[in-house]
Order: C-alpha cells, then sequence, then structure tokens
C-alpha cells in the first residue's frame, strides 16, 4: 500500500534496538585484539573459543564506556547488576550462549532528545546494557549466499567476544507520518552521541553499529498497539529510515485486507527498500536466561560515576544549539546541515576564517549539490574547510566573485590544486583591470546595437542582457556590478 | 504434584536440540523432578536475613585492564574443529529443523 495511503488508515508505533561494539583494545572477557578486518581466526583464544575451562574476566574499559554512554543517553545507573547467560544452539557462539544481562541492565530509563521537521522529539531509552558480539557466519551453497538455502556455513570468531552495548528505546508512538524520519534522526544522534564519547568508531558499514527496527501499526483513533515486527541489522541511516516507510507499507497492506501480522524477525534488502520474513519470534524467544555464573557482580561506585557524569564532553544537541547561536541561523537551517553531516565542516571552515554565512552557503549549496551528484557524503568531497575558507577570502577581498570562486572549487575537486594554484593556472582573477573592461564592453556594445539603443531609449531593464554579454566576453571574469556601471555610463544613461 | 511437567521437559529437549523418545521424556521427567525437588529444599533454609545469591564469592567490580596479549594462531585454534574451511570452522547447516 502507498505510504500515504497507510498512514491515513494506520498510526505506526516504533522501537528500536541499537547494537554498538565498543572501540576497546581488547575483548570483552578475554585479552584478544580487536581489529576489524583481520584475516579469519587470527584474534581468538581459549576464552572466546569456549574451550573447556576457559573462563572469562569482564574488561574495565568496557565497563566504563557503557556506563558513560548511559549518562550521555540520561539514563540512572544500576547500583549492583549481573551479567546473565542467553542460551541458544546457534555456531555465531562457540559456548552456546552469548553473556550477556538480562533483567538488570547497568543503565536505564534515559532519553535522547532529536530534531525532526523542525520539532523536538524525546525519544525515551528504556535500557543500555553490556554484552558480547558474536562471531561471522559465512553462508556456503545455495543460490542466495543467505541462511535459508545453504549447504553449510564457516565461522569466523574474531569478532565474538568484542564488547557490544545494546540501546533499547521503549516504544515511541506519536510519530505518524514521520516515523522514518524519526527512526533515522534517533540513529543518527545515537551515532554522533558514540563519536562525541569516543567509544566507538560506529562504521554502520562495517558493522561496528547495527539498527534493529521494530515497527507496529494500530488503526487510526486506536488504542491498543497492533503486533510489531523486528527488521535486524540495517546497516545504514537512509536504510533505517526506508525499512521502517518500507514496513509501514507492508503491514498495511495486509491489515487492510483482513490479515493479521506476525511477530517475527525480518530481514532488510538495501536494493529494494523490503523486507522479507526471518525466523519467528516466538522460536528464538526461549533463551533460559540465568545469571552468568563466572563473573561477579558490577556494583560500580556512586562517586565514580558522578566523576564520569562530571567528565563528559560537550554532547552534540547541545554544542549544535551553541553553534546555532553563534551563527544566527534559524532550527530548519541547522536541521538540514545535520542532516547532511556538514556541521562539523561548517565548523571547521567557520574556525579558518569564513564568516559563518558564507562558510555554509558554500556547503550547503555548490559543495551538497556535488556530494549529491556524485552520489557520496560531503565529508567525503576532496576539498576542506580550510580551502573553502580560503574561497571565501579571495570572494571577500574582490580576487572572485561567486561564479569564478565555483570555478575554482570544481578544479580543487578536480584535483587541480589548491584554490590558489586553481585561480593561478585556470587564471580566474576578476578583471580589475579598468582599461580591459572598457574594451570588453566597447565590443559588447558593438556587437549588441540593438539592445544598447534600447537603453539609451530609457529600458534600463535591458542593460542586463549587456551585462550579461559582458560577463560572457570576460569568461565569468569581469564584476558584474562594475560593468553593469560602466555601460550605464557609456551609454549617457542614469539611473 | 510434580514440579515439572512431561510437556515441559520436552520443551526443554527440543530447545537443547536432544531427539528423545516418549519413554525417554517419561524417563527423564521423574528424575528431573527428584533434582527439583532437592534443589527446592534448599528454599526452605533460606530466611529473611539471608539475602539471595547467585554467586559463592562476596566480591563485586573484577575487572582486567583493557590490555591486548597474544591468543592463539589459527592452526592452533583450528586444531580440534571437526571440519575446517577456509581458516573458518565449518558447521552443518544452521536453520535445518526451522527451514
Amino acid at each position: 500500500m502507498p505510504y500515504d495511503e497507510a498512514l491515513e488508515r494506520f498510526e505506526p508505533v516504533l522501537g528500536l534496538e541499537t547494537h554498538v561494539e565498543l572501540g576497546t583494545h581488547s575483548k570483552m572477557f578475554c585479552a584478544c585484539p580487536t581489529t576489524f578486518g583481520a584475516p579469519p581466526n587470527t584474534q581468538v583464544c581459549p576464552v572466546c573459543l569456549a574451550l573447556p575451562g576457559a573462563l572469562p574476566t569482564a574488561n574495565a574499559a568496557a565497563i566504563e564506556s557503557t556506563i558513560r554512554i548511559g549518562l550521555a543517553l540520561n539514563c540512572s545507573i544500576a547500583e549492583w547488576c549481573r551479567f546473565a547467560r542467553k542460551n541458544y544452539f546457534y555456531p555465531d557462539m562457540p559456548k552456546n550462549y552469548q553473556i550477556s544481562q538480562y533483567d538488570e541492565p547497568l543503565c536505564f530509563d534515559g532519553y535522547l532528545d532529536v530534531e525532526v521537521d523542525g520539532r523536538t522529539v524525546r525519544i525515551e531509552i528504556e535500557r543500555v546494557h553490556l554484552e558480547e558480539d558474536t562471531g561471522k557466519s559465512t553462508h556456503v551453497g545455495g543460490a542466495t549466499g543467505r541462511i535459508h538455502g545453504a549447504d553449510y556455513s564457516i565461522v569466523d570468531y574474531n569478532r565474538a567476544g568484542i564488547p557490544l552495548v545494546e540501546i533499547v528505546t521503549k516504544p515511541i508512538p506519536g510519530t505518524d507520518r514521520l516515523a522514518p524520519e524519526v527512526a533515522r534522526a534517533y540513529a543518527t544522534e545515537l551515532r554522533e552521541v558514540m563519536r562525541a564519547l569516543g567509544v566507538s568508531d560506529v562504521r554502520m558499514e562495517e558493522g561496528s553499529m547495527r539498527c534493529d527496527v521494530n515497527v507496529s501499526l494500530m488503526p487510526r483513533g486506536a488504542t491498543e498497539w497492533g503486533t510489531r515486527t523486528e527488521t535486524k541489522n540495517v546497516n545504514s541511516l537512509r536504510s533505517v529510515e526506508r525499512s521502517v516507510r518500507g514496513e509501514i507499507s507492508r503491514q498495511a497492506a495486509i491489515l487492510a485486507e483482513g490479515g493479521t501480522i506476525t511477530q517475527e524477525t525480518r530481514h532488510f534488502h538495501e536494493d529494494t527498500g523490503t523486507t522479507t520474513s526471518g525466523r519467528s519470534k516466538e522460536e528464538a524467544q526461549d533463551y533460559r536466561y540465568f545469571p552468568e555464573p563466572d563473573l561477579v557482580p558490577i556494583a560500580p561506585d556512586p562517586a565514580w560515576v558522578a566523576e564520569l557524569k562530571a567528565a563528559l564532553p560537550e554532547l552534540p544537541r547541545v554544542r549544535r544549539l551553541r553553534l546555532q547561536q553563534e551563527w544566527g541561523v534559524s532550527d530548519l537551517d541547522m536541521e538540514s546541515m545535520h542532516n547532511i553531516d556538514a556541521i562539523d565542516l561548517v565548523e571547521a571552515t567557520v574556525a579558518a576564517g569564513a564568516p559563518p554565512a558564507d562558510a555554509r552557503k558554500w556547503w550547503m549549496g555548490e559543495l551538497a549539490r556535488r556530494a549529491n551528484e556524485a552520489g557520496v557524503p560531503l565529508v567525503e568531497l576532496a576539498i576542506t574547510p580550510d580551502q573553502i575558507a580560503r574561497v571565501c577570502a579571495m570572494v571577500a577581498g574582490g580576487a572572485l566573485n561567486d561564479k569564478l570562486a565555483r570555478q575554482v572549487l570544481e578544479g580543487v575537486l578536480n584535483g587541480e590544486g589548491t584554490p590558489d594554484e586553481v585561480v593561478a593556472a585556470r587564471g580566474l582573477q576578476i578583471v580589475n583591470d579598468e582599461g580591459e573592461l572598457s574594451a570588453i564592453i566597447d565590443q559588447v556594445l558593438a556587437d549588441n546595437a540593438a539592445a544598447a539603443e534600447k537603453v539609451r531609449g530609457g529600458k534600463i531593464a535591458a542593460v542586463g542582457a549587456l551585462v550579461g554579454g559582458v560577463m560572457k566576453a570576460s569568461r565569468g571574469k569581469a564584476d558584474a556590478a562594475r560593468a553593469r556601471e560602466l555601460l550605464l555610463e557609456k551609454l549617457g544613461v542614469s539611473e | 504434584m510434580s514440579a515439572i511437567t512431561r510437556d515441559e521437559v520436552a520443551h526443554l529437549a527440543r530447545l537443547s536440540r536432544l531427539a528423545l523418545a516418549d519413554e525417554e521424556l517419561d524417563h527423564f521427567a521423574a528424575q528431573l523432578d527428584v533434582i527439583i525437588g532437592a534443589v527446592a529444599r534448599v528454599a526452605e533454609v533460606a530466611a529473611d536475613d539471608i539475602p539471595p545469591s547467585s554467586h559463592a564469592l562476596p566480591l563485586t567490580n573484577v575487572y582486567r585492564p583493557d590490555e591486548v596479549r597474544p591468543g592463539l594462531t589459527p592452526k592452533e585454534a583450528l586444531a580440534a574443529a571437526p571440519a575446517v574451511e577456509d581458516d573458518r570452522f565449518r558447521v552443518p547447516r544452521i536453520l535445518g529443523e526451522e527451514a
């Protein structure tokens, strides 16, 4: 069912579970390294392979990072809690269980505020708990490379045991048609909080941040929430948004025909923006959790927690509000900068000496357009904030106009060198030589006698065409305002 | 009354990937019932002044510093694996019984 029609009939309720791999040097319960992309089974030991007799010991840095995440998300920190065994038979963990936390999470009852469409949405956080990541399975045989239809699987345990923080929201009602955007804004904000804390590299494409997206629908006006599905491991911010949109349409179509939604795990497909059924949830939920007997309880000293809280860095939203004030821009301008990850770039450009309005104009205009055309994130353009600041300075100093500046940016993006080198190599200085400009104007007047006559006759608006001619003849290097003055002067017309 | 039903034993067997025959279910249900009964006797001695505990050690916050130490080589790691392919553990198809 088309999304708009789905939203006319149903209201969505969202929920997000986000897994973040911590950037510790060693694993959660053993001293193996955690480097991404190492050859298979080179970062393993008796503990993370679950060899008989091996015992886990908890990583102090992972405990600290988890508490800091909880504090940054305005959570209460447990005074006492335990790890728990989550039992299941699945070869991604060689122990046949995963050490996780169950009914005693380290952090609970927090919130994260996000901006969507000019308003603030408060996302309530249910819990933040610490567990270990699983190994990586590759499914061999079958047509699709997926679990279903595979003949067998091969497993690399390098990732097994890397500290993993799970952040679970409370159900999020009331987002209405903005549900996809709210989901994305939340994931974006969460990623920035992690970056600000320095606890993870949060690379979604490498799996160090993964979102599971829960969606349910209820008929408009209903008070009881519908059955939800959980779409697993959505691997980009864009996919978070698309998966919510796609799942709302899918569920609405089923419900509208009188069908029922099965509570299940679903897989998101990047190519089509749709989900397909995974395992049914009932099947998987009997994990027989019990307190982990190999580890003693966690009881963070409240004084230490207070110290960690006091030492938190400026959080992204607070920073944005500060920058918004400093730059004097609207909520929506700030949000659009945020949406394309332009804030850091604009801030760095301002720090390099550009006025905020100019820095914003280039990044959000010409450069955003080029990034969009090239299909790359803004930050990956081959141009630096320092270089943008230099171009701004040249425009402010009168050496370039905006049109020439765009050519300079193009040159820099093409790898032709620094802004100064591009200006020199392409000869992009504004024509400041009055003699040269005067000669160009004379030629343009000679070539456009009819237009010149109109202006002489009092149709001052017609001078625009002549200015255009001067700009063209000078290949954009003339100062348009000065050219206009000179043209009118030569034609003996005053405004 | 039994502390554990035959159906619950069948459910546990399925979760544990144990293929138990009907007579085995009867047999183990009775045995597990005795075991649960024995464990329940511990609960009887728990008094109000004894806090519930999941651990024998009166310790909290036992951590190790975040330092890397060498583990096993792939050869050592895979030495006892029943099957190996591309330096990975080869395992039977995963969702066989659910598909």
